[in-house]
C-alpha cells in the first residue's frame, strides 16, 4: 500500500491536467466531479496508509521514484517519505482540502465555465504542490512543492485579475514569498556543502557532528523561508492582503495549510533546531510578537476576512512559539486544530459573503443569525474553539503551547496569555457584531439574505464537528495520563530534546492551575466582549490608540516608505542610466558609424582624377610612413 | 657615370609622369604618362643591376641580372596594359564621342 504513496500527489496533478487542459469543454458539472473526486480519491488513498502508519513499530518508509539529480558525489533522489507526521499532514490537505473543493462548486457557481475549470486547475495544482512539500524525502522536494503552493497561492490571489488590486495583492504575496524562499534556498545550498546530501535522515544524523555555528546559520535561513511562507513578522503583510482571492481560497491556502508549510518545515527538521538554541529562541521570539502583534491589529478590523486573515497571522505565531520552545508536538497539533478551525470559520465567513451579495464590511452586517442558522451556529462553534474555550479544540492546542512556553519562560507564557485573551476578544467582538442585533446592510441585501446551498453548509458541519471533537487527541498529561494519543503518535519523529521533557516536569497542580487561568480568562473576555458588542456594534471610525490598530499600525505605509520607494527610486535611477548611459553608448556608435559613412561618401564624386590624387596621397603618406615613422 | 644621375633622371620622369596623370584630362596622355611612370623605374632597375653587376663581378658573373629581367617583364605587362588600354579609351571615345575622363563621372552612380 505505502508503494502507492505516489498516486496520492498524482491524483490531483492530473485533476489539474484535465482541468486545466479540458477548460473550455468541459461543463461545470464535470470539473466539479474530476476536481474534487481526485482529492477524495486521495484523501482515501492517505486514510490506507494511514492505517498502516498507524500501526505499533512502524518505521519510517523511503519511497524512491527516480534519481532526480545526481552531480558527482551529489545525489538527490525523487523520494516520499512515509511517516507519521507527512501522514498526518497528508489527511489534514486531503481532508480539508477535499471539504473545500466541494464548498467552492456551490461558492463559484457564479463563474463561467471556463474560469470555473481554471479555479479548480489551480486548486488541484495547489494540493499537488503541498503535498509534494509534506511528501518529499529531502530538502530539495520539499523546496519544490514550497515553490509551487506559492505560484498557486498567486495565481489564486488574482483569481480575479481584472481588478488591479487583485492583481497586486498577488504581486505582493508572491514577492514577499520569494524573500523568503531565498534565505531556505540558501539554507540548502549549505546544507549541501556542509553535509552533502539534503534528504533529511542524512542531514539530520550530519548535523549532530557540526559545528554550533553552522547549524543555527542554517535553521535561522530555514527560518527566514518560513517566516515568509508563513506570514511571520517580518515578512507577514502579505496574507492579509490575500484574501483578495475567492474565500474558499483563503480558506485553504492562507489559513489551513500552505502558511503551515513553514511549521511543518521547521517541525521536521527539529533535529536541526534541537541542536541551536539561539535559533529555537529567534523562534519563539519572532512567534511571539507576530502572534501579540497580529491580535492587537485583529481588534480594530471590520473586514471579515481581514480580521480572520490577523487571527491567521497571530495563530500562526503561536505555533512558532511552540517551535521556539521545543513543543513541536504542540505546534503540529495546534496546526491540525487550526486547520479545522479556521477553515471552518473562512468558510462561514465565505457563505456570510454569499449571503450577503459580496459585502465583507462587518458594519454593514448584523442579526445574520435568524437568516443563516447553520452558519451562524457553525461559525460560533469555530469562535469558541478559537478562542480556547474547553472541551473544543483551541484550548487543547494551544494549553499545550502555553504550558510549554510557562516552562522555558513565564514571560513567553504572560505575554501568550494575553494574546489569547486578544484572540477571545476580537473572534467574538466578530462573532456578535456579524451576527446578533439588528440587520444594517441594505434593503435589496436583506431581502436577499439566504442560507447556503447544502455543498456549502455540509463541509462547515463536517468542519465544526471536527473543530469540536479534535482536541481530545491531545488530552493533556496532567488531566488524564496516557491519553495525548497525538504525541504518542509523532513521538517517532518529533523527539527533539528540551521543551517536550520540561513541560513533563512541571507539577501536575501548575499545570492545572494554568489551564483553569487560561480557560477562565477565555470565558471572561468572550462573555464581555460578546455581551458588548451583540446590541450596539462599534460602528464610528477609530481615533487615537484604535485608529492606528485599524490602520495596522502603519507597517505596510512603513515598509512602502522603507523599503518600496527607495527601491522605485532606484529603479528609476537604472531606468535613466540604461536609457541614456548604456543605450546612449551603443546608439552612439551607431550613430558614429552612419554620419561617418554620410561623409565618407562624399568622397566618392567620380571624378577619375580625384580618385588618383587620393591614390597619390596614400602612397605618399605610406612612403613617407616607411621612411620617418617606422623604426 | 655615377648612380645619383640615374636616380634623379628617373626620379624626374615619375614625378612628371605623376604630375601628367594628375593634372590632364585627356585620356590618351594620362596614358602616356602612365608608361612614363613605368618607364621611369624600367630606368631605375637597369642602373641599379648595371651598378650590382660591376660591384660584384668577380665574385659572381651573375649578379644583378635579375633587375634586367625584371624590365622585360615590365615591358610585357605594359604592351598587354596597352592593348586593353586602348581598346577601353577606343569604346570610350564611341560612347561619348569624347576622351575627356571627366566625362566619366557616371561611374559614383
Amino acid at each position: 500500500m505505502i508503494n502507492l504513496v505516489w498516486l496520492i500527489p498524482v491524483l490531483p496533478l492530473a485533476g489539474f491536467l484535465i482541468n486545466g487542459l479540458f477548460r473550455n469543454s468541459l461543463s461545470k458539472g464535470m470539473t466539479s466531479v474530476v476536481g474534487c473526486g481526485v482529492l477524495l480519491a486521495s484523501f482515501i488513498l492517505s486514510l490506507l496508509i494511514f492505517g498502516e502508519v498507524r500501526q505499533e513499530g512502524f518505521h519510517a518508509v523511503t519511497v524512491t521514484l527516480f534519481d532526480f539529480i545526481s552531480v558527482d558525489k551529489l545525489h538527490i533522489p525523487f523520494a516520499f517519505q512515509v511517516d507519521q507526521l507527512s501522514i498526518l499532514f497528508l489527511l489534514i490537505i486531503t481532508g480539508v482540502g477535499f471539504l473545500i473543493h466541494l464548498y467552492s462548486t456551490a461558492y463559484m457557481h457564479d463563474e463561467a465555465a471556463p474560469h470555473f475549470a481554471r479555479y479548480f486547475s489551480y486548486l488541484n495544482l495547489f494540493v499537488f504542490s503541498m503535498l509534494l512539500l509534506v511528501l518529499g524525502a529531502n530538502f530539495v522536494i520539499l523546496f519544490i512543492g514550497w515553490e509551487g503552493v506559492g505560484l498557486c497561492s498567486y495565481l489564486l490571489i488574482g483569481y480575479w485579475f481584472k481588478n488591479i488590486e487583485y492583481g497586486n495583492a498577488a504581486k505582493k504575496a508572491f514577492i514577499m514569498n520569494r524573500i523568503g524562499d531565498l534565505g531556505f534556498l540558501i539554507a540548502i545550498f549549505w546544507m549541501i556543502s556542509q553535509f552533502g546530501s539534503v534528504t533529511f535522515t542524512e542531514v539530520f544524523s550530519g548535523a549532530k557532528g557540526a559545528s554550533v555555528g553552522v547549524i543555527t546559520g542554517i535553521t535561522l535561513l530555514l527560518f527566514v523561508g518560513a517566516t515568509g511562507k508563513s506570514a511571520q513578522i517580518p515578512l507577514y503583510t502579505w496574507l492579509p492582503d490575500a484574501m483578495a482571492g475567492p474565500t474558499p481560497v483563503s480558506a485553504l491556502i492562507h489559513a489551513a495549510t500552505m502558511v503551515t508549510a513553514g511549521i511543518y518545515m521547521i517541525a521536521r527538521s527539529n533535529a536541526l533546531y534541537s541542536l541551536a538554541p539561539v535559533s529555537q529562541t529567534v523562534v519563539a521570539v519572532i512567534g511571539l510578537a507576530t502572534a501579540l502583534f497580529a491580535a492587537t491589529i485583529a481588534l480594530k478590523q471590520n473586514d471579515i476576512k481581514k480580521v480572520l486573515a490577523y487571527s491567521t497571522v497571530s495563530q500562526l505565531g503561536y505555533m512558532f512559539l511552540g517551535l521556539g520552545v521545543g513543543a513541536y508536538t504542540g505546534a503540529v497539533f495546534h496546526v491540525m486544530t487550526h486547520a479545522f478551525f479556521k477553515a471552518l470559520l473562512f468558510l462561514g465567513a465565505g457563505s456570510v459573503i454569499h449571503a450577503m451579495g459580496g459585502e465583507q464590511d462587518i458594519r454593514k452586517m448584523g442579526g445574520l443569525r435568524k437568516a443563516l442558522p447553520v452558519t451562524s451556529i457553525t461559525f460560533f462553534i469555530g469562535c469558541v474553539a478559537i478562542a480556547g474555550i474547553p472541551p473544543f479544540s483551541g484550548f487543547f492546542s494551544k494549553d499545550e503551547i502555553l504550558a510549554a512556553a510557562y516552562a522555558r519562560s513565564p514571560v513567553y507564557y504572560v505575554i501568550g496569555l494575553f494574546t489569547a485573551m486578544l484572540t477571545a476578544f476580537y473572534m467574538f467582538r466578530l462573532f456578535a457584531t456579524t451576527f446578533s442585533g439588528s440587520f444594517r446592510g441594505t434593503h435589496e441585501q436583506e431581502h436577499h439574505l439566504h442560507e447556503s446551498p447544502s455543498a456549502m453548509t455540509i463541509p462547515l458541519i463536517v468542519l465544526a464537528i471536527l473543530a469540536a471533537v479534535a482536541g481530545f487527541l491531545g488530552i493533556p498529561e496532567a488531566l488524564l495520563p496516557n491519553a495525548h494519543v497525538l504525541s504518542h503518535f509523532l513521538s517517532p519523529v518529533l523527539s527533539g530534546e528540551g521543551g517536550e521533557h520540561a513541560a513533563v516536569e512541571m507539577s501536575r497542580g501548575t499545570e492545572l492551575g494554568l489551564m483553569a487561568l487560561s480557560a477562565g480568562l477565555a470565558l471572561i473576555v468572550s462573555f464581555l466582549a460578546w455581551s458588548r458588542f451583540k446590541s450596539k456594534p462599534e460602528l464610528a471610525e477609530p481615533s487615537g490608540v484604535g485608529k492606528v490598530l485599524a490602520n495596522k499600525w502603519y507597517v505596510d505605509e512603513l515598509y512602502n516608505a522603507v523599503i518600496v520607494r527607495p527601491l522605485y527610486g532606484l529603479a528609476k535611477f537604472c531606468t535613466w542610466l540604461e536609457k541614456w548611459i548604456i543605450d546612449g553608448a551603443v546608439n552612439g556608435v551607431g550613430r558614429l558609424v552612419q554620419y561617418g559613412g554620410r561623409q565618407l561618401r562624399l568622397l566618392q564624386s567620380g571624378q577619375v582624377g580625384g580618385y588618383v590624387l587620393l591614390m597619390v596621397i596614400g602612397i605618399l603618406a605610406l612612403f613617407l610612413v616607411e621612411l620617418f615613422v617606422k623604426k | 657615370m655615377p648612380i645619383n644621375y640615374y636616380i634623379f633622371l628617373a626620379l624626374a620622369l615619375f614625378c612628371i609622369g605623376v604630375a601628367g596623370v594628375l593634372t590632364r584630362r585627356n585620356a590618351i596622355i594620362i596614358f602616356m604618362c602612365v608608361e612614363l611612370m613605368l618607364n621611369a623605374v624600367n630606368l631605375l632597375l637597369v642602373a641599379f643591376s648595371k651598378m650590382h653587376q660591376h660591384a660584384l663581378a668577380l665574385a659572381n658573373p651573375q649578379a644583378g641580372i635579375d633587375g634586367q629581367l625584371f624590365v622585360f617583364f615590365i615591358m610585357v605587362v605594359a604592351a598587354a596594359e596597352v592593348s586593353v588600354g586602348l581598346a577601353i579609351i577606343v569604346m570610350m571615345y564611341r560612347n561619348t564621342h569624347s576622351i575627356d575622363v571627366n566625362f566619366l563621372n557616371r561611374l559614383k552612380h
